[in-house]
C-alpha cells in the first residue's frame, strides 16, 4: 500500500512530493497537469530565489527537481472522491480505487464558469476562458469580456490592442481592482464598460454570434464573435467529497493542513489557506507532508508499518 | 513520419507546453504563430471547427489544447 498519494501537481503537491521522496516515502502522484494554474501565471517576480521568472518556467523548474527522484507520477488517472475506509483511505479513479494510508490533496483551483445557456456548446467556439492563449485569433472582431476584476480587466486590455469593439461586461457597479488598469481601459475609446449586466445567454450557429445580458432590467443583444469568461475561479474539490468544506467550498485545514478526515491532508489554493500564491500552496505543501509522515509514524496499521 | 503542424499563438502556455512535449519526444514539427497570420487563422478555424489554441495537426486528425494522451495515442500510431 502507498505510504501516500499526492492528488495534483501544482506548487503544493510538487513541493509534497519532494519531501515524500526525501522521507523515502510510497509515494504516488496523480495528477492533470504538471505545474496547474502557475505554470500560467505571466511573470513572476515574487517566488523567493528568482528575481524574475514566468509561471511556465517555475514550473519546469519544480518539475526537474521533482524528476530527480524516484517518484511514480500518473497523468492519466483522474481522482475523484476519497473515501476513509478502516486505517486507509480510498482514491476513486475511472480505472478503480488507489489505496493509501494517507492522502495530500492539492488539487487547486480552475477557472469559474457562468452556467449559462450556449458557454459548453461554444466553448472553443467563440468562448475561452483564457486571453492570453486565444485573444489574437479574434483580431479585428467585436467581443465581450465577462467580469469586473483584475483577470477580466487584463483581457480587455489584451484585446482592446486587437479586437475592434470590447464589451466588457460586469455585474457589479464598478470595476475592482487595480486603479491603474481601470484607468486605462476607460480611456479606451474601443471598450464599452456595462455596468450591473446580468449575462443571460450566448448565442451562435457554426460560432458564437451574440450575448444577451440584463442590464437593469433590460435586455440587451451584443452582437459579439467572442465571449472571454473571466470571473475568477472555484476550488477543485470533488475529490474532498468526506472533508468540511467553507462556504467558498475550500477545504478547511489546520496550520498542519490536515482536514477533518484522518489521513487526509489539504494544501494549496484548494484550502481555505487566505492567501492565493505560489509560494504560500508550495509552503503548505511542505506542512502536509511532513504532518502525513508524523501521522503514519504515530499510527498502527492493520497490516503492520510496511 | 507524417506531418505534424502545430497552430499556436506566442503567449499561450498551453501552447509551450505542447511544443516541450514534442521536442522532449524528438519529433519534429511545423510551428505557425496565428497570432501574426489572418490567413493560418482561417485555415485552422476551418479544418477543426474550433477557434481556440493551441491545435495540432497530427495523421489528419486535430487536437485542440494539450491533451498528453491524445498526442501519446497519435505519435504512437504512426
Amino acid at each position: 500500500m502507498n505510504d501516500v498519494i499526492i492528488v495534483g501537481a501544482g506548487p503544493a503537491g510538487i513541493t509534497a512530493a519532494v519531501y515524500a521522496a526525501r522521507k523515502r516515502m510510497r509515494t504516488l502522484v496523480l495528477t492533470k497537469n504538471i505545474g496547474g494554474q502557475a505554470a500560467l501565471s505571466g511573470e513572476v517576480e515574487n517566488y523567493t530565489g528568482f528575481q524574475l521568472i514566468t509561471g511556465m518556467e517555475l514550473a519546469q523548474k519544480f518539475e526537474e527537481q521533482l524528476k530527480g527522484f524516484d517518484v511514480e507520477v500518473r497523468t492519466d488517472v483522474e481522482a475523484s472522491c476519497i473515501t476513509k475506509k478502516g486505517d486507509h483511505l480510498l482514491v476513486n479513479t475511472p480505472s478503480g480505487e488507489l489505496a493509501a494510508r494517507t492522502v495530500i490533496l492539492a488539487t487547486g483551483r480552475r477557472p469559474r464558469e457562468l452556467n449559462v445557456p450556449g458557454e459548453q456548446e461554444f466553448r472553443n467556439r467563440g468562448v475561452t476562458w483564457c486571453a492570453t492563449c486565444d485573444a489574437p485569433l479574434f483580431s479585428g472582431m467585436d467581443v465581450a469580456v465577462i467580469g469586473g476584476g483584475n483577470s477580466a480587466m487584463d483581457a480587455a486590455l489584451q484585446l482592446d490592442a486587437i479586437a475592434n469593439k470590447v464589451y466588457l461586461v460586469n455585474k457589479n457597479d464598478d470595476l475592482a481592482g487595480d486603479e491603474i488598469m481601470k484607468e486605462k481601459l476607460l480611456a479606451s475609446e474601443k471598450v464599452e464598460l456595462i455596468n450591473l449586466a446580468e449575462t443571460k445567454e450566448i448565442i451562435g450557429d457554426t460560432f458564437v454570434t451574440n450575448l444577451r445580458i440584463l442590464v437593469d432590467g433590460e435586455e440587451r443583444l451584443l452582437a459579439v464573435g467572442g465571449v472571454f469568461i473571466e470571473i475568477g475561479s472555484v476550488p477543485v474539490n470533488a475529490p474532498a467529497c468526506e472533508a468540511e468544506k467553507n462556504e467558498w467550498g475550500e477545504v478547511i485545514v489546520n496550520e498542519r493542513c490536515e482536514t477533518n478526515v484522518p489521513g487526509l491532508f489539504a494544501a494549496g489554493d484548494v484550502t481555505n489557506i487566505p492567501e492565493k500564491q505560489i509560494i504560500a500552496a508550495a509552503g503548505q505543501g511542505c506542512i502536509a507532508l511532513l504532518s502525513a509522515f508524523k501521522y503514519l509514524s504515530t499510527h498502527q496499521f492493520e497490516n503492520g508499518k510496511k | 513520419m507524417t506531418d505534424i503542424t502545430v497552430y499556436s499563438t506566442p503567449t499561450c502556455p498551453y501552447c509551450k507546453m505542447v511544443k516541450e512535449f514534442l521536442n522532449e519526444k524528438g519529433v519534429e514539427f511545423k510551428e505557425i504563430d496565428v497570432s501574426t497570420d489572418r490567413d493560418a487563422v482561417k485555415t485552422m478555424v476551418e479544418k477543426s471547427g474550433q477557434m481556440g489554441v493551441p491545435q495540432i495537426e497530427i495523421n489528419d486528425k486535430i487536437i485542440v489544447g494539450f491533451n498528453k494522451e491524445a498526442l501519446e495515442r497519435e505519435l504512437e500510431s504512426e
